[in-house]
């Protein structure tokens, strides 16, 4: 594959092994020295001038950022030009809510991370409940087999599902990629999905160029992403050029899908109706491998490191960028005092079945893992099937008139 | 992306067909004007700010346009913008201005005296009168562009100058950032408040960063003049008052802004301004005098005339809903104001409101009584 795009991926997989290697911003970090009228206005304006108002924000940024630490990041740059305004302006634009802390801040590509490590660093350790990056390492693994008690009790658990990110390494990130990046990043993933067989054959949907009919149909399945309208994205750039390169896949049972170009590079989502997180589990992972292989074998690569795991667009999503979760009736637990402290001490999270931000209808809930960066993908799915086979335990004994207990918490780390 | 040349020569490693956007469903005038053979013209091009051809038509990418609303598609990023990229900027302007060639020149008249009538407009039909127009500030980069310190900078001059009137011009600033729930209330009564942008016309533009930051409303105690600060552009200076006295309305107008043009002159940041396109402002469309002006007024029965808009259209007019543009009229109230901005001054603008409002609620009083209005219908201006 000699494009152009190889010799830019050699460039940038340089300065991302020196970045990994912990060679330290200033080796790969890019200060400005243009000499136009834009650097001029750089100098006319020092750092405390164009420090944000953040005195009612609420976010991670927020928390983290100080007139300091901006003022050293401000005119820096990654190899492809980002800086730090473009990084924080999704948390400058929206304060947040006094009881929801958002992050506040996106990647623009992989070096992001590198370069504004000194702002990133502790907005991760807040979001990941103390990972810290300049000392632990993130495990992956994807070995589905060791999954334990993964079948649910179906008259409980309605639905399973597995999601996460993958970023192709060597192309900016949503907020920060122009056109032609984007469009690269859709016919990478297209055409490694094409080389899928058996139960994970499929088609690409392009969101351009689909017709009303396909549109209706993948609304009905609830595949359809739509347009970002959340002020968080928006404001981040994530919806410029909509819906250029933009698309959706999935495979012909309708159980493996994947968005392109959506807030990463991409989505994967496996899911099934019922209880079967170890199945849905097993295809999540022997699809990611399978498309991981696809792309390697044309010289590509996902974007990873042994600090943060898999790289994407939000610090919220670093490490496994995973969320394994059910739709699970738990008509009596749900009304019980102690169901907040339970989910909490099993490192779990609820939401509505409408995801996230909307409120559970009737007594089904949206349960899920709480956490993304510090425990491998495994460690997490087993955490949400040992967790969800200890509430709908509950459950059962609630409506047995028999007591229940609160577990307890489970450790944060390896340490 | 608008915050200095950033990635723009990163994406010169890509070819111009990988970068150029599909504007195949699009309908507003950037794309109508942007070929490929352009797009890779003026891609490595940058102003002395760093704002790119990118940067000036993601809100025309972003936002397709309606099939029966023509939106411009582009924004200015500097005042230089309007040089750098001429080639695409010079078709656009002549699309939207009637015709207006690269070598045309603007003619600003802001002598109110050159008005004539205007002050006797029936106030049982117009039930007000308002005269809006834009300035930016030299020296400053537009909304889509500037930064937070750029922002801060033009508020602070802004309100320097505002707080120094005085006569019928003293009045008060209220920085949005700091407003009481008390003072809100009453901007918002008096119809003064504007709020966050959330057209994604706009929002696209990057004209909505960091909001509130920078932003504010200054008024007279009259509240007869009023000053938005960093909204859509720099400065949006509006004169307005009930019933139909256009010639007071637009007295202040032109008074006010000399006087505030008078202060940023001295220091040494006068208004964007040059023969070509007149006063300089964020969107190719307020060239010129970015003057509307216009009045409320009642006319059920001459805006169900079957010539209506043929009639607003030889008057070189343009009606909208009471709540602004793309609003829809109440009670047979209409909101009537002049089509142009750039090739014709501001007296003559406002000249045409006046003369073409007094004409229609002639018409309308005609068609009260039962009587034909046909030959009163007027040739195009």
């Amino acid at each position: 594959m000699a494009t152009q795009f190889t010799r830019m991926l050699a460039g940038r997989n340089t300065a991302v092994m020196l970045a990994s290697l912990g060679a330290g911003t200033l080796a790969t970090g890019y200060l400005f020295s243009d000499s136009t009228a834009a650097a001029e206005r750089r100098m006319l304006y020092p750092p405390s001038a164009d420090f944000p108002d953040l005195r009612k924000h609420n976010n991670c940024m927020a928390a983290s950022l100080t007139p300091a630490i901006y003022a050293r990041l401000r005119d820096k740059a990654t190899p492809s030009s980002w800086t730090l305004d473009q990084c924080i302006q999704t948390g400058v634009d929206n304060p947040g809510h006094p009881f929801i802390k958002t992050v506040g801040m996106v990647a623009g590509d992989e070096e992001t991370y590198e370069v504004f490590s000194e702002i990133f660093d502790p907005v991760i350790k807040d979001r990941h409940h103390g990972y810290d990056p300049r000392t632990m390492k993130h495990p992956t693994d994807l070995d589905s087999s060791k999954i334990t008690s993964g079948v649910f009790d179906e008259r409980y658990v309605l639905s399973s599902r597995v999601r996460t990110g993958r970023s192709i390494r060597g192309l900016s990130l949503p907020p920060a990629c122009s056109r032609a990046e984007r469009r690269e990043v859709e016919r990478v993933a297209v055409m490694a999905l094409s080389g899928l067989q058996g139960d994970l054959a499929g088609r690409y949907y392009s969101l351009g160029e689909m017709t009303e009919r396909e549109q209706q149909q993948l609304i009905d399945e609830h595949f359809l992403f739509d347009k970002p309208v959340s002020p968080l994205l928006t404001s981040a750039g994530m919806a410029r050029d909509w819906p250029d390169a933009r698309g959706i896949w999935h495979n012909n049972q309708k159980n493996f899908l994947i968005w392109i170009n959506e807030e990463d590079h991409t989505r994967i989502i496996s899911m099934e109706k019922g209880g079967n997180m170890k199945r849905v589990f097993e295809r999540f992972c022997r699809g990611l491998k399978q498309v991981e292989q696809l792309i390697q074998e044309r010289g590509w690569e996902f974007m990873w490191n042994e600090r943060l795991g898999y790289i994407l667009t939000c610090p919220s999503n670093l490490g496994t960028g995973l969320r394994a979760g059910v739709h699970v009736r738990l008509p009596n637990l749900s009304k019980d005092p102690r169901f907040s402290k339970i989910l909490e001490n099993l490192r779990l999270q609820k939401r509505g079945t409408g995801g996230v931000d909307t409120a559970a209808t009737g007594d089904t809930f949206d349960i899920s893992n709480n956490d993304r960066l510090g425990k491998s993908e495994v460690e997490l799915v087993q955490l949400v099937v040992d967790g969800v086979n200890y509430l709908i335990d509950c459950e059962k004994r609630l409506e047995r008139g028999q007591d229940i207990k609160i577990p307890s918490p489970i450790a944060q780390f390896r340490r | 992306m608008p915050f200095g040349n950033t990635h723009n020569n990163f994406k010169l490693n890509f070819k111009v067909e990988e970068e150029y956007p599909d504007l195949t469903k699009h309908n507003n005038h950037m794309a109508k004007v942007l070929t490929k053979e352009m797009y890779g013209k003026l891609r490595d091009k940058q102003t002395p700010s760093g704002f790119t051809v990118d940067d000036v038509i993601q809100t025309g990418v972003d936002n397709p346009g309606h099939p029966f609303i023509m939106t411009v598609g582009c924004v200015a990023g500097d005042e230089e913008s309007y040089e750098v990229f001429k080639d695409l900027f010079d078709p656009i302007i002549k699309d939207r201005h009637g015709g207006y060639k690269p070598t045309d020149k603007h003619a600003t008249d802001l002598n109110f005296e050159n008005l004539k009538g205007g002050d006797d407009l029936d106030p049982n039909y117009v039930l007000s009168s308002r005269v809006r127009t834009g300035r930016s500030i030299k020296g400053y980069t537009l909304p889509p562009h500037n930064s937070r310190g750029e922002r801060r900078a033009i508020e602070k001059l802004s309100v320097e100058a505002l707080t120094s009137l005085d006569g019928e011009f003293k009045g008060t600033y209220y920085p949005l950032k700091s407003m009481t729930d008390a003072e809100q209330d009453q901007l918002i009564n008096d119809h003064f408040l504007f709020d966050k942008p959330v057209s994604p016309l706009l929002t696209c533009a990057g004209m909505a960063r960091d909001w509130p930051d920078g932003r504010g409303i200054w008024h007279n105690d009259d509240k007869s003049f009023l000053v938005w600060v960093n909204e859509e552009d720099h400065l949006r200076v509006i004169s307005m008052q009930k019933a139909g006295n256009m010639r007071e309305v637009f007295r202040r107008f032109c008074v006010g802004l000399k006087r505030i043009e008078e202060i940023f002159q001295k220091h040494n940041h006068g208004f964007m301004w040059n023969e070509h396109l007149g006063y300089v402002l964020t969107c190719p469309s307020n060239l010129g005098t970015g003057l509307r002006g216009g009045v409320h007024v009642k006319l059920p029965k001459l805006s169900t005339h079957p010539k209506f808009d043929e009639i607003l259209k030889r008057l070189r007019l343009q009606k909208r809903g009471t709540g602004g543009v793309d609003t829809a009229s109440v009670g047979g109230v209409f909101d009537i104001s002049n089509a142009d901005r750039l090739g014709s001054s501001e007296v003559a603008q406002v000249q045409l409101v006046v003369d073409g409002v007094k004409l229609m609620v002639e018409m309308e009083k005609k068609l009260e009584k039962g009587e034909s209005v046909d030959k009163m219908i007027p040739a195009q201006k």
